[in-house]
Parts: C-alpha cells; sequence; structure tokens
C-alpha cells in the first residue's frame, strides 16, 4: 500500500485504529496481529484470526516508527494485534520527553 | 492530521476527567467532543467562526465546533476598537462571531452575525451530536493575528497539520500525572493560548482558563486551583513577583512555570528564581506563524545557570536549543547560512512552521525555509540568542546594532523601571540612537548620568546619542514593546 500523511487506517482484527504521520516513499504493507491494515472502506481479504505471536497491541497515543522506511504512526484506539511492516514488527517511538513549554 | 482527532483520542484515553475548566464549570474531554459536533451545527454554512473575548469555555468549544464545521477559527484581539474589528471581520466572508456585550451589538448593527458566549456553549452542551472525525489535515484550522510591533498585523493560516505536528511533535499523549493542572491567563487571541490549550488537552492535564491575567488573581487560582503548570509572559511574571514578595507566600502546588512570549529581563528572572526556588523554569521561544515553540531553555539550563558559572549564566539570556522537530539556520542579507556565533537572520523549517498569511504571497524559500525577521545568533552547543526584530536593528554609521543589548543595560539601573531604545533618522549617521527611559517612582535621573550609565558597558558607537524620558511605554498586551509608537513620538516631539 502507498502511504500518505494522515491517511487512518485500521486493524481487520482488534480494535486498533493509526493515522500516517510520516510516509515512506515507496509503497509497504501494513499489517496488525497479522492481517493488512485497511484503509476507511476496505474490505476484509477474507475471515482473519489474530495472530498473538507477532506480540503486543498498540497503546493509544503511542507512536510507531520504522527508521529504515521512514514511517511513522500513532495510534488513536488502542488494539490486542502487534502492528508490522513488510512482516517486520514497528518499535514504540522512544521520546525523551521536552521541558514543558505550554 | 485534523485537531479533532487529537481530541477525539483524549477522549477515548481520558474521557471522564475535567479538560477545561472556568470557574466552576468544567468539561470532560468527551463532554468537550460532544459541544464541538453540536456547536459545529451553529457555524453551520458560515465561513469562519470568529472569537472576540476573554478566556471562557466557548474558546476551547469554539475551536473544535469550527474545526467540526470544516471552517477556521479566528480569535480576535477584544480590545480592538469596533471598525478595527469589522474590518478584520469583513475579509472573511460570512462569519458567525462569537461575543458579548457592548462588542456584540456593535458587530451586530454593523451586520454581523453575532452569538454570545455563554448561549454558543450552553447550545453546544444541549444535545451531544457525533461525527466522523476527519483525516484530513490540509484546511486552516485557526488564522491568528501577528502582534504587528513593526508593521501592521497580519493573519498567519495554520493549518490542522501545522498545530497537529506541533502537539504530536512536542508533547507525549497522556503524559500528565494525576492531579496536574495548568493555569491558563494568556489572552485567546495570542499562539501561546492556542498551544496552551491543545498541548494541555494531549497531555491529559486538567486546563484552568482565568479570563483575564491579573497577578494578584492569578496568584489566587494557583492556591486555589492546586495548579502545578503555568504559562506566563514577562510582564505577567515581574507583576507575579510583585504580589508574593508582598505576601510571602509562595506557591507549594506550582512544578513548573514557562515564559516566553517577549524578552525577559533578567533582573526579573532573578527575582523569579529567589521566590520560587523548587519551580521548573522554562523559556520558550516561538512565532504565532511558527505554531508556537521552536526553541526552549528548560528547568537544567535553568539550574545550570543558577551554579553561576559564565557560560551558563549567559546562556539564561538565550532562547535555549531549538526543538528536535525544527530545522534552524542564521543567514546573511545574501541568504548564506553564517558559522556559530555570527549574527544574523534566523531561518526555520519544520512541520509545525506554516509562514503562511491570508491574502499574500507566503515568504518561504524555494526549499520551505521561513525568514522570522527575528535576528540572532547560536552558540557552539546551539543555544540560540535572539538580538529582536530585523526591522528594529539600528544602522548607525553602517553598524548594525541592536536595541535589546542597549536596553539590557539599561535596565541594570537601579533608577531604571523601563526603556526602548530606538533608531531615529539622522544627517550624518544614517540613523541614531535614542533612548526613552522610564524612571522608577520618585528617582530623579538626568540624560547625562543615563548615557554616562551605558558607556561603562558599551563601546561609544552603542552608547545612546539622546536620552529623554517618558511616564510609560506603549506595550502590547503581552508584554511586547510597540517600537513604532515609541519611533513615532520621538519623531513627533520637535
Amino acid at each position: 500500500m502507498k502511504l500518505r500523511p494522515g491517511q487512518k487506517l485500521h486493524s481487520a482484527v482488534c480494535g486498533a485504529q493509526v493515522v500516517v504521520v510520516k510516509a515512506p516513499a515507496e509503497a509497504v504493507d501494513l499489517g496488525c496481529g497479522g492481517a493488512p491494515l485497511l484503509g476507511d472502506g476496505d474490505e476484509p481479504a477474507g475471515a482473519a484470526a489474530l495472530d498473538p505471536t507477532l506480540g503486543d497491541g498498540p497503546l493509544l497515543g503511542k507512536r510507531y516508527v520504522d527508521d529504515d522506511l521512514g514511517l511513522e504512526l500513532l495510534c488513536t484506539r488502542a488494539g490486542t494485534g502487534a502492528l508490522t511492516v513488510d512482516g517486520r514488527p514497528l518499535l514504540v517511538k522512544g521520546a525523551k520527553p521536552l521541558p514543558s513549554s505550554d | 492530521m485534523n485537531l479533532l482527532l487529537l481530541l477525539d483520542m483524549v477522549a477515548a484515553g481520558r474521557g471522564d476527567e475535567t479538560a477545561v475548566q472556568a470557574g466552576d464549570d468544567r468539561l470532560t474531554a468527551a463532554e468537550l467532543l460532544a459541544a464541538a459536533w453540536t456547536g459545529a451545527g451553529v457555524v453551520a454554512g458560515a465561513s469562519a467562526l470568529a472569537y472576540v473575548g476573554t478566556n471562557s469555555l466557548a474558546f476551547p468549544v469554539g475551536l473544535f465546533a469550527a474545526a467540526a464545521a470544516g471552517v477556521p477559527f479566528v480569535p480576535l484581539n477584544y480590545r480592538l476598537s469596533h471598525d478595527q474589528l469589522h474590518e478584520l471581520l469583513e475579509p472573511l466572508g460570512d462569519t458567525v462571531v462569537i461575543a458579548g456585550g457592548e462588542v456584540a451589538a456593535a458587530l451586530v448593527a454593523r451586520g454581523h452575525r453575532v452569538v454570545d458566549a455563554e448561549a454558543f456553549v450552553a447550545e453546544a452542551r444541549a444535545a451531544a451530536a457525533v461525527g466522523e472525525v476527519p483525516a484530513d489535515g490540509e484546511g486552516p484550522a485557526v488564522l491568528l493575528y501577528t502582534s504587528g510591533t513593526t508593521s501592521a498585523p497580519k493573519a498567519a493560516v495554520l493549518r490542522h497539520r501545522h498545530l497537529a505536528s506541533y502537539v504530536i511533535g512536542t508533547v507525549e499523549f497522556a503524559g500528565a500525572g494525576p492531579g496536574e493542572a495548568v493555569l491558563v491567563s494568556v489572552p485567546p487571541y495570542h499562539v501561546a493560548g492556542l498551544a496552551n490549550l491543545l498541548s494541555n488537552l494531549y497531555l491529559g492535564r486538567r486546563i484552568v482558563y482565568l479570563p483575564q491575567f491579573d497577578a494578584p488573581g492569578w496568584v489566587e487560582a494557583v492556591r486555589r486551583e492546586g495548579i502545578t503548570n503555568a504559562m506566563v509572559v514577562p510582564t505577567m511574571l515581574a507583576r507575579i513577583c510583585d504580589v508574593l514578595e508582598a505576601d510571602g507566600s509562595g506557591l507549594p502546588t506550582l512544578r513548573a512555570l514557562s515564559y516566553g512570549g517577549a524578552r525577559t529581563p533578567a533582573t526579573v528572572l532573578h527575582r523569579v528564581m529567589a521566590l520560587l526556588p523548587d519551580v521548573e523554569l522554562t523559556n520558550a521561544y516561538g512565532l504565532t506563524e511558527t505554531s508556537s515553540t521552536i526553541a526552549v531553555l528548560g528547568p537544567d539550563d535553568h539550574r545550570a545557570a543558577r551554579g553561576g558559572g559564565p557560560v551558563a549564566s549567559a546562556r539564561l539570556s538565550s532562547a535555549g536549543r531549538v526543538l528536535p522537530t525544527v530545522e534552524i539556520e542564521v543567514r546573511d542579507p545574501l541568504g548564506d547560512p553564517l558559522p556559530a556565533g555570527e549574527p544574523g537572520e534566523i531561518w526555520v523549517r519544520g512541520e509545525q512552521v506554516s509562514g503562511e498569511y491570508a491574502g499574500r504571497e507566503a515568504p518561504l524559500d524555494a526549499a520551505g525555509w521561513f525568514p522570522t525577521r527575528d535576528r540572532g545568533w547560536i552558540d557552539d552547543d546551539g543555544y540560540l540568542f535572539i538580538e529582536g526584530r530585523s526591522d528594529d536593528t539600528i544602522i548607525r554609521g553602517g553598524e548594525n546594532i541592536a536595541p535589546a543589548e542597549i536596553e539590557e543595560v539599561l535596565l541594570r539601573h537601579p533608577d531604571i523601571a523601563q526603556c526602548a531604545v530606538v533608531g531615529v533618522p539622522d544627517d550624518e549617521w544614517g540613523q541614531r540612537i535614542a533612548a526613552v527611559v522610564v524612571p522608577r517612582a520618585g528617582a530623579a535621573l538626568d540624560a547625562a548620568e543615563v548615557r554616562e550609565f551605558a558607556r561603562r558597558s558599551l563601546r561609544g558607537s552603542k552608547t545612546p546619542d539622546a536620552v529623554t524620558f517618558a511616564e510609560a511605554l506603549p506595550f502590547t498586551e503581552t508584554g511586547k514593546l510597540l517600537r513604532r509608537v515609541v519611533q513615532a513620538d520621538l519623531l513627533a516631539t520637535p
């Protein structure tokens, strides 16, 4: 799938929803719990089951990245299926908190 | 990304906690989201939602209702004259204006659609509408007038993606600890008011609004509400110090105080550090056009300065380091980057940087860099020192002189309360340096003494050529000196 910043995607196997913050130039395969992430209006390819061996599901408000690809997703609804790109798990972005300026 | 999505996430994650509060009236994030969708109905068909008033719950409800309706939110300075407001509203087209009292009547008389702030909030809360949160971040979320200290005010266009990038790039979702509360007293038409709302909402901090700033009211609200965080502008900081020095009771719940919006005199900062030794201080530097903060001097830097080393102490007058999400360059007049230590114009680039103005060509260069029109320099460790607006630079006999450097020296004089240094036309030098000084009450000062005091710290070419005295100086409400007014007054006086 070719991604664009601001694009909303949702899981086919759990309640997870994400928004694309940074999109790689090339098309990638994004998955959640082993099934492809779906865009608005996309129909799941078939009955998919959540693969729990892939890891933990995304947490609300956390950002998930693949630095090599330049991919960043923001989790807008938590879920139980792990986020993957081209079959690899995405990593939680560990940002050092900035001093509160507001 | 759309700002409504940020609110939607807070409503999903911490939806039953108080998000915003004014007086005893509160809204949870879930209630705020529902009010936004219902409020969008009031705005339906309009081209913009304007806001003319002090801080109230109508500000957050209005901002998100405008987002839900897909139109820009336009906070205006409620101190402007009715005719000035009318002039700013005219080009927006068919606008709904949130306003109250005398202003409301004056705007209705000029043909505007006006809704009272309290009535708007009541209507928005009367039903719980829901809608589909738009993903699109391209639309203008807020049109915000810049301070206009050097020229006529312009409306900066802040798109959803600029503001959302700022929030998700600088604060951690639900990062606030239990019981954290922020007091917001900056005016709603200032970018800090907007940033305060968005950042703290996303952090999950309870946002407590003061309608308007007054120092005793602010101190009282911090104590009453158990406030842990606040952001103020330098003029507020000085007045808060006056109150705290007079009553001696301190602010036991306050953990962090950030300040910015204008240059903070070192004398004020030292008073704050003495009065609130346990409070973490942060200096924030940013512009309306950059969706607020782009550089911060954090608590560690303030602690280092307390330690007294010369480098750390000097950095107390800096804007700190640029955010990791923002790029910065100091450039010469030809647009070429300058090395560390050399002053020039500050250019920035980043997803939060808009640099767009309504109805004007954007001043961005081909690579997307925005000229801030602020002058400054960066030291070897990346600390940014702001000298002032490029337009304020005095060019005396070919030498570029930053007024701020001279003002800082003059403010060290114990009998000087305020001062402004500006350039005035001069046949021999191109410009000469004029200082307008406000003496402390009861102090006797003469011009020769002020010049001599300045000369002890500054070289001759930077010593004011003329010193005059005034009872007060013109400032914006957020503490920015209106130099063009000072200059015009000087030129009008023979």
